[in-house]
Order: structure tokens, then sequence, then C-alpha cells
């Protein structure tokens, strides 16, 4: 097993995300991908949850939305945040690989899209489209 | 002790059991978080417990509600892929496809086979990360051969 993370990074100061995902399992992974990175982040379990935390005032650089959620699901969660005026880059991250479900995820307002499992190398791709 | 480690972690990949995920998984560790991957497999194995005792539950509901059993499957599936349990991974593809289909005999053959993979699979986790925890880490995460 690795002994040495190879993205290890110091905590940015400016870059922060949002993991939306009911998934434990998943929410770990994301969580551990995102600090590898240097990104401070914080996980929510439904997409309900992801509008609540922007009311109260919080924003982030990069959303992860997961799509299949139970309360609120991120279809649904997108569609909202950006009626809400959120800017931030979402990123959709789901296990559907049917091209009309994607789309419809994607017309709710995605920057982009990654089908699970996240690896590094997608996270990194997502990422460098914040960045411009 | 760390060749045999190193022999049991390569046929977990030669025989199927994991793939590519689960070296991405090993990458995120570092000397901050030494056992990532043992955590993230347990947290799978006590989450999963609990969907596959749902499938079970549902299944003794006749008639079957597919839909419901596609649901508990596609949760199942999602965290089996993210910890590259590729063979459990497969069996759930499998279940799905009955799902979709409507074939009630199909899901039960199919989620007999699955519980065996993910038995087998556990008992193979448990015996390398306890020899792990006995040898100590790896200095690299290696592709398998």
């Amino acid at each position: 097993m690795a002994a040495q993370g190879r993205h290890g990074g110091k905590k940015s100061n400016k870059m922060t995300a949002l993991v939306v995902d009911d998934n434990t399992v998943n929410r770990m992974i994301h969580h551990r991908l995102l600090d590898n990175l240097g990104i401070e982040n914080v996980a929510v379990v439904n997409g309900k949850e992801a509008v609540d935390i922007h009311c109260s005032g919080k924003t982030f650089d990069l959303i992860l939305m997961d799509m299949d959620m139970p309360v609120m699901n991120g279809i649904e969660a997108t569609r909202q945040l950006r009626e809400m005026g959120i800017r931030s880059m979402i990123a959709g991250v789901s296990t559907r690989s049917m091209e009309r479900e994607i789309r419809e995820f994607i017309e709710a307002g995605l920057d982009d899209y990654q089908e699970k499992p996240l690896t590094m190398s997608k996270l990194i791709s997502i990422i460098h489209k914040i960045n411009g | 002790m760390r060749r045999q480690l190193a022999i049991m972690r390569q046929s977990l990949f030669d025989q199927g059991y994991l793939d590519e995920q689960f070296i991405e998984l090993e990458e995120l560790q570092d000397d901050a978080n030494p056992n990532f991957v043992e955590e993230v497999v347990t947290l799978y194995f006590r989450d999963s417990a609990r969907l596959i005792l749902n499938i079970q539950q549902a299944l003794e509901r006749k008639p079957f509600d597919f839909n419901k059993l596609d649901g508990y499957m596609h949760q199942f599936k999602g965290s089996s892929s993210s910890i590259g349990a590729n063979k459990v991974k497969a069996e759930s593809t499998l279940f799905r496809e009955y799902c979709r289909s409507a074939n009630a005999e199909g899901c039960l053959r199919a989620f007999q086979q699955l519980k065996k993979e993910y038995a087998t699979l556990r008992k193979k986790l448990e015996a390398y990360f306890q020899l792990a925890r006995q040898t100590g880490p790896l200095e690299t995460a290696s592709r398998p051969k």
C-alpha cells in the first residue's frame, strides 16, 4: 500500500469545495481526493442540504454534485442553486451512463460531468476548468 | 512477509476481485492517512451490509418491486465500484439487467452469486489488511503486472 501521497499540497487559502453525495463511501473518497489537493471541503448528504448551506451564506469554488439522492436529487439541487444565482463550478458526478439522463443533469446547470468513480485525474480536469 | 503481502495483493487483481480503482485509493494514502484504504473498505462493508439486507428483504416480498430492487442495487453498485470491487460490481450489473427485464428468477440467481462474491471479497480483504498491519505499509502503490 502507498506510504506517500502523490498529490499532497498545502491547504489553499482560496479554493473551497462542497461534496454533495448520499453515499458515505463516496463522501469519504471525494473528501480525501480534495484534501490531497489542498482544497478545503465540507460534505452534505443530499441536494436540500446543499441548497440550505448556500442559503446560510456559504459559497464554494467547486461543488461535486451526485445525481441520485433522497430528499432532493442533484438535478433539482443544481437547478435551484443556479436560480439562486450561485455561479460556482458545479460538476455532476454520477454512475448514470444513459445519455438522456446525463443531458438532463447537464441542462440543469452543470459546468462539467464526470462518471463515477471519481479519480484524481478526473478531479484535476474539473479543477483546470475553474482555473481556466 | 512483505513479499507475501505483495503476492496476496497481486492475486487480488489477477483473479479479478479488484480493479484499478483500488489503486486510486492506495494512491490517496500518505503518512498523515496511512490506513485510508482499510478505512474506506471497512466503511464499504459496513454500509453495503445494510443494502444487502434491504435487497434480501425486498426479494422476500412477492411480487418483486423491480424498481425498488434496482434502486438498492444502484446504490450498492456505486459503492462497490468506488472501492474497485470488480467481481461484485459485475454481479450487480447483471442483477440490474434482470430487474430491468423483470426477470424474477434471474434476480434471485444473480443475488445468490453476488452474495458469494461479496463474502469472498470480504474474506480476502480482511486477510490482506491483517497481513498489511503486521507488515507495515509498502513503499509505493504499484500497478498490477
